[in-house]
């Protein structure tokens, strides 16, 4: 063994539990690295070299070693007790509440430490991590570059090795697009497998905490401590069966459903040649190709933007200035106080969208935009029950694009909204989806470390709660792909 | 000038007494401490998630059976969008197009709908005004926040502010026998608002309504209204026109107008209602019904009706002791006491809506109860049985009566003791009224020759010689008899 922080979450936690390593030494290891971190991937880190929160054995689970010990990163969004949890805002700056998430909280009960929370788009709102009030996270594969976001404080810290793994949230792509970017895995779960309690709200019928990390093995292994029913969220369901470490090897009689909506156009070149010889590598594996139809996919994008702004604008009336978070007061009248609140403590982009929503919701608007929306997004669930009687899991790139360039698209949120093109469908849909790497493009353009080129996403989507057979097949293709993110990881941590 | 007919509809909010609040663990408050019955949910804090209370779903369904409404077997929440200190989330979770509750009706007033929704927490304003215009500061008391309400909307079916008063209590005696609320107006647990529209007396057509807000206890509902209708009848008596806007009452004495505007039409908030995301759709299934069905007592309305038909009663009597539960009860227990000769229904109603409350100080239809009274329902009874087959006097029975309230104790051993018990018309009466005659010879003059009012002195001289006990009937008929009449 070279370094404790080679290791993936799942072989550190074996190492830990044959006492191998120990948790203290592995925590040290991470939170130094963490410390010395020159991407900005995190907006809280503990002082202390040691476990901050350590759980206790006794959780009903089953699988507590299979995580002890192994420290967990965290998205800024999710609520820590007594621990800053910002949201990637500035209305929230210091805000430390006094309860812990239940998506946490299962995770610490198991065993996993809290490493730090990790920088995001504010609110959860962007797909670059420029949004944040904390200032933009850079991807670790070159560092002029967007990590892809929400959660891109999470997704450059496992690409970068500054933590075995981390915890995200995906709304409209915003776990898988990072991932994505980064040359890492991320899992949305089906919504509702994973309960919501304690997450800062983005948009409520969308929002899914999910795992980012190296491999798909630790994918799995994060993922089942998480799940189930929980009481304090009432759109949680328990998790039909219990999730499986995959072990898949070959493909044999999966059918891969390739939507042409969504790998056709607007898919950099690039992205789709990788893409293809993913899909050769899956047919070698003794998986079928299907060319399947979403018929109603091209409207996905429109449709979110109406729904997510929608509740969104609701979600965020909370912060008001009047209980917690900032406040800014003339000492004028209370209407002042809102104002001069939320004008300060909001980002562009949160209040492009409070706007948005609040418009689509109006009186005379309501039926043109947000109840529209919603009879597409009823439109998009039967397109994925239908593709999902002629194939077993849908294929398609994960981002239309590499990483860009810092500033590429903050002049121009359209062309930035694009960049889920691919994610938000599902997002819509409820059901889960895992993006791997698959390869590196812009080789010919002399992008990425040495000129290699930058990581090209790999997206696999199931029907709802398929998430053993999702992780499985992305398994098998994992293998396949042998995509090797470790020289970035020794790069950043040298 | 023309005559004007009201028109009013109430909205009314009834704080539900479930264990806890609408959408999280806290229990409910009663005069705690600022602040301390809260959690991250009811203060709204980032992440916290509404789930929703089966009690007060079932709370619902309960009223929603009582009032004969239809039950939705889907209904959803909504959000209700709007800035306010006292509403933490910025939205408060209410029910809109798809209520637990549709249709129905109380009495003669039709139900609109029922639906659930959370309360706001209580805002305090320090300084001179006591309202948040000009206050210096105001504070926020979450321990309200959350607490269950349901809310009623009637129809516009009432036509006057005493009918709505009346009604009102009919309402609100019907949520205290469903046991799903305290209903106190004075503590807020029963709070209405009113819709009030004039149109020519005739016309079919709806005038523009008002909403009347901030009437907090059953006399200010009806001042209130009647000051709104004074308003009204004074604007269109000048050929002008109603305005549509909402409305503050103001009871005190001093307060010129009572009634100032809140807001028009033209400020009215876009609450922005859309469903509420972090909840599932209440599916109401059989279980949640039969459990509802189960918690159904016998309803005001169907009590008054049951005294009417098999008991006989009028339909003032039966209505005057179904309305107040605790006459009602008092009533159906006296009924059932085993007494001989037996107390026929409509006396015995008398006796407790005539005699005994008059004596227990029951002052507009509140303060008396006689089951907190030393005159136990089956005395009672036995008293009216007494009377009825004229085993003692009305005045006498009125003595024992008496009695009974200061001390309780047995109506026969009290007429006993006493020696109340009516004379019968033998011949120790016959003797009493010819001395009566000879006393008052001036007056039984003028009874024989027609004047039948002059009889009094008469009848008072036997009754004075009797101590009551004998029966004024058949004195006078005795009296009648010896004169030759």
């Amino acid at each position: 063994m070279s370094e404790p922080t080679d290791l993936t979450a799942a072989q550190a936690a074996r190492a830990i539990a044959a006492a191998e390593l120990s948790a203290d030494e592995l925590f040290a290891a991470y939170h130094a690295r963490a410390c010395a971190d020159r991407l900005n991937c995190f907006t809280w880190l503990p002082d202390e070299p040691a476990p901050s929160a350590s759980g206790s054995s006794e959780s009903g689970t089953g699988h507590t070693d299979a995580v002890r010990g192994v420290p967990l990163a965290v998205k800024d969004l999710f609520c820590t007790e007594g621990i800053p949890s910002q949201s990637g805002s500035k209305i929230l700056e210091g805000y430390r509440p006094p309860y812990t998430a239940t998506a946490v909280q299962r995770l610490q009960a198991a065993g996993a430490p809290l490493l730090g929370k990790t920088n995001q788009d504010e609110f959860a709102m962007g797909s670059s991590n420029e949004n944040s009030a904390y200032g933009p996270v850079l991807n670790p594969w070159d560092p002029a570059r967007v990590p892809g976001g929400s959660s891109g404080g999470s997704a450059a810290a496992v690409a970068a090795g500054l933590a075995p793994w981390a915890l995200g949230t995906d709304t409209g792509g915003s776990i898988r697009q990072p991932a994505a970017l980064c040359g890492i895995v991320g899992l949305k779960p089906t919504y509702g497998a994973v309960s919501r309690y304690g997450m800062i709200a983005f948009a409520s019928s969308l929002d899914q905490a999910g795992p980012l990390t190296r491999d798909v093995t630790d994918a799995a292994l994060m993922l089942r401590q998480m799940v189930g029913r929980d009481r304090r969220d009432a759109t949680s369901l328990d998790f039909p069966g219990e999730i499986a470490l995959p072990g898949a090897e070959r493909l044999d009689g999966v059918r891969l459903g390739v939507p042409e909506e969504l790998t056709g156009e607007g898919i950099e070149g690039g992205v789709l040649a990788a893409f293809q010889a993913g899909l050769a590598q899956a047919e070698a594996l003794g998986a079928t190709i299907e060319s399947v139809r979403l018929p109603h996919a091209p409207h996905a994008l429109s449709a979110y933007y109406i729904v997510a702004p929608a509740e969104c604008s609701s979600n965020l009336a909370r912060f008001d200035g009047v209980r917690y978070g900032l406040r800014v007061s003339d000492g004028g009248d209370l209407t002042g106080m809102y104002i001069d609140t939320r004008h300060d403590g909001f980002g562009a982009e949160v209040k492009r969208r409070v706007m948005l929503g609040t418009y689509v919701l109006s009186s005379g608007y309501y039926d043109a935009y947000y109840a529209r929306a919603q009879r597409v997004r009823t439109k998009i669930v039967e397109d994925f029950a239908a593709a999902f009687a002629a194939c077993d899991l849908i294929v398609t790139p994960t981002a239309p694009t590499i990483a860009f360039e810092l500033g590429e698209k903050t002049g121009d949120p359209l062309a930035m909204y694009l960049n889920d093109f691919c994610t938000v469908p599902m997002s819509l849909a409820g059901i889960p989806a895992i993006s791997i790497p698959c390869g590196l493009s812009g080789s010919e353009r002399g992008l990425g470390p040495g000129g290699a080129g930058l990581p090209v996403g790999f997206q696999l989507a199931g029907p709802a709660f398929s998430e053993t057979r999702l992780l499985d097949a992305a398994y098998a293709l994992e293998r396949a792909f042998a995509f090797d993110g470790s020289p970035v990881r020794a790069r950043v941590g040298a | 000038m023309t005559d004007f007919e009201p028109v009013i509809g109430l909205e009314i909010h009834i704080q539900l007494a479930t264990r806890t609040k609408m959408f999280c663990g806290c229990e409910l408050s009663f005069g705690e401490p600022p602040n301390t019955r809260t959690c991250p949910v009811c203060l709204g804090l980032p992440g916290a998630l509404p789930v929703a209370n089966a009690q007060a779903v079932h709370f619902g369904l309960t009223i929603g059976l009582a009032l004969g409404s239809k039950l939705a077997p889907r209904s959803i929440f909504h959000r209700k969008n709007y800035f306010y200190p006292d509403l933490p989330k910025g939205y408060q979770i209410s029910q809109y197009d798809e209520p637990l509750c549709l249709g129905g009706n109380l009495g003669e007033v039709r139900i609109h709908r029922v639906h659930l929704e959370e309360d706001a927490a209580k805002l305090i304003h320090v300084g001179a005004s006591g309202r948040i215009h000009a206050s210096d500061a105001s504070i926020v008391d979450f321990n309200r926040g959350g607490t269950p309400l349901a809310e009623i909307v009637t129809e516009p079916d009432l036509r006057s502010a005493e009918q709505a008063g009346e009604w009102l209590r009919l309402l609100r005696t019907t949520m205290r026998q469903l046991g799903v609320s305290d209903v106190n107006m004075e503590e807020g647990s029963l709070r209405c608002d009113a819709n009030i529209s004039l149109r020519p007396a005739g016309s079919t057509e709806l005038g523009t309504k008002t909403e009347l807000k901030n009437m907090n206890s059953f006399r200010f509902i009806e001042r209130g209204i009647r000051a709104e209708i004074a308003r009204q009848e004074k604007i269109l008596g000048d050929g002008g026109k109603v305005i549509q806007e909402t409305l503050h009452f103001d009871p005190s004495p001093n307060a010129h107008p009572p009634i100032t505007s809140l807001r028009s039409k033209e400020e009215a908030h876009d609450y922005r209602y859309f469903p509420e995301p972090d909840l599932v759709p209440v599916a109401v299934d059989e279980q949640m019904l039969a459990a509802a069905a189960a918690a159904l007592p016998e309803l005001p309305a169907a009590r008054a009706e049951r005294f009417e038909r098999e008991l006989g009663l009028s339909a003032d009597s039966a209505r005057l002791l179904a309305f107040r539960l605790e006459l009602g009860d008092y009533f159906e227990r006296a009924l059932a006491a085993e007494v001989d000769p037996p107390a026929p229904p409509q006396v015995l109603a008398n006796w407790i809506a005539g005699d005994l409350l008059a004596r227990l100080g029951d002052v507009e239809g509140a303060g008396g109860d006689p089951n907190q009274s030393r005159v136990a329902p089956e005395a009672l009874a036995a008293l009216s049985g007494m009377v009825a087959a004229k085993q003692v006097s009305v005045g006498a029975a009125r003595q024992v009566l008496d009695r009974l309230l200061s001390e309780g104790g047995d109506p026969a051993a009290i007429v006993q003791a006493e020696g109340l018990a009516a004379m019968d018309g033998g011949d120790e009466l016959a003797a009493l009224v010819t001395a009566a005659l000879a006393a008052n010879a001036d007056a039984a003059e003028r009874v024989r020759s027609g004047n039948a009012k002059a009889i009094g002195p008469i009848v008072g001289y036997v009754m004075r010689e009797t101590k009551g006990r004998a029966d004024g009937g058949e004195v006078t008929r005795l009296v009648n008899e010896q004169l030759g009449i």
